[in-house]
């Protein structure tokens, strides 16, 4: 049916698939807990957080499943990355962790200490989360020092330089816009009106990040550029993003919440559009030797294994877009809080 | 400590760890479709607030398998890079099925189930709650099948690969369903899945006992003890039969992890020990008790035919003995103390005779632990009796293949000192982590099921309990949340 090479390709273009469902979907319950605090009183935190109550769970999954696919499709990159990223995604499990647990017992008992720092809990592990993705991000953007080995001896301060922190603190603020405006079709009265001053706050944020990001990729990466400039029509793509980020104060000022979440989905979509089109065919830019990259052809699994993987993505996905759909219409609407709920 | 003994220590606890929940939820999957069934066909509220009550436990023990669950994938590439590269296309496929076909099954019925209640109709509950007994035992299917793979590879070839100035190699796959069907995938997936049911079973008794002790509950107690006893015992002698099909595997495909079971140091008729105290250093077996040829006999049916010992291994390919010897042991003695326990107690559920009978009650509730101590026991014997190979060495068309050691799978680029302070971060988030695990189950356990409305038999409840039960725990956090926050907008 397909070669190696197509069945690479296919490959990359499914798990950046997986990527984009995964940083839309946690994406708002990230932005969810890094706004949490925003909220005063025990009733409205709990709406807050029983927005993504049945959900967060089911989002996790996509991350899971984005790592196995990562390991079965392109082991040497899975290796290698998660080795080289020891400290961060250390931290990045403690987070993950953290934030699971405060998630889980916040509500469970009645003192107002105990829930007090499990609200400082879901909120700081949520941040972290955000931050570190979006560093790490950064990194591969910039391209690490992956040696002849296929291997990256760095430590985890060679990791935190100007360019990651500055992708880590633009997707904090991506990640609590997003998070505003899902919050803002989930709620109602008061509360929906202090969420929508904070969806304007938050986009500000974003937007300034979003420009500065910008100009220094520019400046900074010009491999970044490289695909652009061979094919004129990927330049669709930024435009589009474009686009998504000014339809979002359109669609709030014209009361149409619906299209500006949908606007903060496809701007996600686009941003890994963006980096993957940025990185390709390399899933890891060598910073050290241009012919030590790691790519989409070297770091994969044999023919047979892409091909039988590629089998069941396609009898699963199918499946998986089923449930997660008559999940999130089972829950849609408003937060009502129940003896169930957080 | 260098990087392989602590990579090993962070492994080896964080599985641990991770491994108290999954068989929990597998186990109480049953429980939940069994009461639900019942609900669904009487129609009785009370059987639905005790389908209620045990996917609230549920809830709580999926949620921590989900977090730890997490770390367990991260592992993979984060300590054992060299291993991932070997594996990777072999045992990622399985491990991206897992996420396909399992989690998401799991995790997305498990927020109609959990958070459900009112928003969808009976039949569609009960359907979930299938789907996430399906999902919890799926998961284990393919995790299990990528242990196995390990264990006894099939279905591949070794392959060479250059890179940078060194050659690799990798396994990779030349027939998926010889992979997924390996040697031992079969054997070890059932007795897995049983050892889960086992410990459902047991859960629920464990709490429904302490519910008659305490005079709570009480209609709800005796059913759902009366459930859970059922199931722990069939799945009990289940344990036996399949674990005695699994001896047989083992000593045909890992000849020298049987040995180390059984302390069995030289090729000959092998002895069944019931305890003792194998010695490396020595080759003998101190304070021990065995049975003579009966280990002979168990697997091959004769009590004289010759059982491989550790003598045929060259020394660097023998597995720890001791540790795996009394692991194995434990499983075992623990699993026919179950088959006592609960064959013994199933004749006096007739005329209720054993809810009057307190101490036995007693060993109810605290046998729950019986069966979490086998599961882990049972891996560590598997686990450790691997050693030292990560991946065991194989066979493709007749010809032997190379293994991968457990000291060749280590990440290369990883430090001591990252282990060392991973794992003191693991330390204190599991622990913090466990306790609140503990809070939590003991506060929905004092909680208790929602009780039936007082018409079904006047006598059971008194006056007493019905003010107490108004007055105390029946007030639901809603509603105290609701007073709360009314009272803050009052100031
Ligand atoms: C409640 C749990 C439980 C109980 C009662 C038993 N087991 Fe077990 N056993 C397990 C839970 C378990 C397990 C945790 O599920 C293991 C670990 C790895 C595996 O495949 O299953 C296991 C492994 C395991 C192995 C090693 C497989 C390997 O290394 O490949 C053998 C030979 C047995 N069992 C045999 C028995 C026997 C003869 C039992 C007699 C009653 C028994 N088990 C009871
Ligand atoms: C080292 C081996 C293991 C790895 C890498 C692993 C991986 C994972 C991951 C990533 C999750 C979270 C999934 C989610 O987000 O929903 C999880 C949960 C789960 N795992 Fe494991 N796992 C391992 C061992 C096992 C074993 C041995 C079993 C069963 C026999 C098992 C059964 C489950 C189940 C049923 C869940 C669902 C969560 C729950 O019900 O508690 N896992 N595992
Ligand atoms: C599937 C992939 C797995 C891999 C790559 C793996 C690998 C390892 C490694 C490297 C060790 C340390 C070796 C040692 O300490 O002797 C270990 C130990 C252990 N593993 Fe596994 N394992 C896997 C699956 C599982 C599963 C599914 C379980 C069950 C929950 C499990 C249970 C254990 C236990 C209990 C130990 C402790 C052994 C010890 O103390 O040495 N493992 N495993």
């Amino acid at each position: 049916m397909f070669e190696h090479d197509t069945l690479s390709l296919i490959w990359f273009a499914l798990l950046g698939f997986l990527l984009v469902g995964y940083a839309i979907l946690d994406g708002f319950d990230f932005g969810v807990g890094i706004l949490h605090p925003i909220a005063k009183s025990d009733r409205d935190r709990r709406i807050i957080l029983n927005s993504i109550g049945p959900l967060w769970d089911g989002n996790e999954v996509w991350l899971v499943t984005f790592g196995g696919a990562l390991f079965a499709a392109f082991p040497e990159a899975y290796a290698t990355v998660f080795s080289g990223f020891y400290v961060a995604f250390m931290l990045l499990l403690f987070a993950l962790i953290f934030r699971a647990v405060s998630i889980e017992f916040r509500s469970k008992a009645e003192h107002a200490r105990w829930r007090t720092a499990w609200d400082y809990g879901f909120f700081g592990s949520s941040l972290l989360a955000a931050f570190l993705f979006g560093v790490a991000a950064g990194n591969v953007m910039q391209g690490m020092p992956v040696n002849e080995d296929m291997i990256i001896h760095q430590s985890v301060w060679e990791q935190l330089t100007f360019y990651p922190l500055l992708v880590g603190v633009l997707t904090v603020a991506l990640f609590s816009m997003h998070g505003a405006i899902f919050l803002y079709l989930k709620t109602e009265g008061e509360l929906q009106k202090l969420i929508e001053r904070w969806i304007w706050r938050t986009f500000g944020f974003f937007l300034i990040a979003y420009i500065f990001t910008t100009m220094v990729t520019l400046v900074e990466i010009p491999r970044a550029f490289k695909n652009f400039h061979d094919n004129k029509w990927l330049w669709a793509v930024p435009a589009l993003n474009v686009l998504a980020v000014a339809n979002i104060p359109r669609a709030m000022f014209l009361k149409k919440p619906v299209y500006a979440f949908v606007s903060s989905c496809a701007t996600i979509a686009a941003f890994a559009t963006l980096f993957a089109t940025a990185i390709f065919p390399n899933l890891v830019p060598s910073s050290l030797n241009e012919s030590w990259h790691m790519t989409v052809y070297n770091a994969r699994s044999s023919e047979a294994t892409l091909r039988i993987m590629l089998l069941i993505a396609v009898i699963g996905l199918p499946f998986v877009i089923t449930y997660s759909g008559v999940v999130y219409w089972t829950f849609r609407g408003k937060v009502h809080l129940a003896r169930e709920s957080y | 400590m260098d990087v392989l003994t602590l990579s090993r220590l962070q492994f080896a606890g964080t599985v641990m760890f991770h491994y108290l929940f999954p068989p929990l939820t597998i186990g109480l999957g049953l429980v939940m479709v069994v009461l639900e069934g019942i609900w669904l066909k009487t129609g009785d509220q009370s059987w639905k607030d005790a389908a209620r009550f045990w996917t609230r436990i549920f809830a709580v023990n999926f949620g921590l398998g989900v977090a730890t669950g997490l770390v367990m994938e991260f592992e993979f590439g984060t300590n054992w890079a060299a291993y991932s590269r070997f594996v990777g296309d072999v045992f990622g496929s399985a491990l991206a099925a897992e996420g396909i076909f399992a989690f998401f099954l799991e995790s997305g019925f498990l927020a109609v189930l959990v958070f459900g209640w009112d928003r969808v109709g009976p039949k569609m509950h009960f359907f979930s709650s299938m789907m996430v007994w399906l999902g919890s035992m799926f998961s284990a299917v393919w995790i299990v099948v990528a242990n196995s793979w390990q264990q006894t590879p099939a279905g591949y070839h070794i392959v060479e690969k250059v890179v940078g100035d060194h050659t690799r190699y990798r396994a990779e796959i030349t027939d998926f369903w010889a992979m997924v069907f390996n040697p031992s995938s079969v054997d070890r997936l059932t007795h897995t899945l049983i050892g889960a049911l086992i410990l459902g079973g047991f859960l629920v008794t464990s709490v429904s006992s302490y519910y008659l002790l305490k005079k709570r509950h009480e209609l709800f107690a005796r059913r759902c003890f009366t459930i859970g006893l059922v199931i722990a015992a069939i799945f009990s002698l289940l344990a036996a039969i399949t674990g005695h099909d699994q001896a047989k595997q083992v000593s045909e495909t890992q000849p020298a992890k049987m040995a180390a079971f059984e302390g069995h140091f030289e090729t000959g008729p092998g002895d069944l020990y019931l305890f003792g105290s194998p010695e490396a250093s020595t080759g003998k077996v101190r304070f021990g008790l065995a049975i003579p040829g009966m280990l002979s006999y168990l697997i091959t049916g004769d009590s004289k035919s010759p059982i491989t010992g550790l003598n045929e291994f060259p020394e660097d390919e023998r597995p720890p003995v001791w540790l795996p010897f009394q692991m194995y042991h434990l499983m075992v003695g623990l699993g026919f103390g179950f088959i006592v326990l609960t064959l013994g107690t199933l004749p006096l559920l007739r005329g209720g005779r054993v809810f009057k009978m307190r101490w036995l009650l007693w060993i109810h509730v605290f046998a729950v632990f019986g069966p979490m101590v086998a599961n882990q026991a049972g891996w560590i014997a598997a686990e450790v009796g691997r050693q030292p190979w990560i991946v065991y060495p194989g066979e493709h068309d007749g010809v032997s293949m190379r293994g991968l050691r457990t000291s060749d799978g280590l990440s290369e680029a990883v430090t001591s000192e990252q282990v060392l302070w991973s794992i003191v971060m693991f330390g204190l988030i599991y622990l913090m982590l466990f306790f609140v695990w503990i809070f939590v189950l003991n506060n929905k356990i004092q909680h208790g099921p929602d009780e039936p409305e007082p018409t079904s038999d006047p006598s059971e409840r008194s006056f007493f309990k019905t003010a107490a039960a108004m007055s105390g725990h029946q007030r639901s956090l809603t509603e105290y949340n609701e007073s709360e926050s009314r009272k803050s907008e009052q100031s």
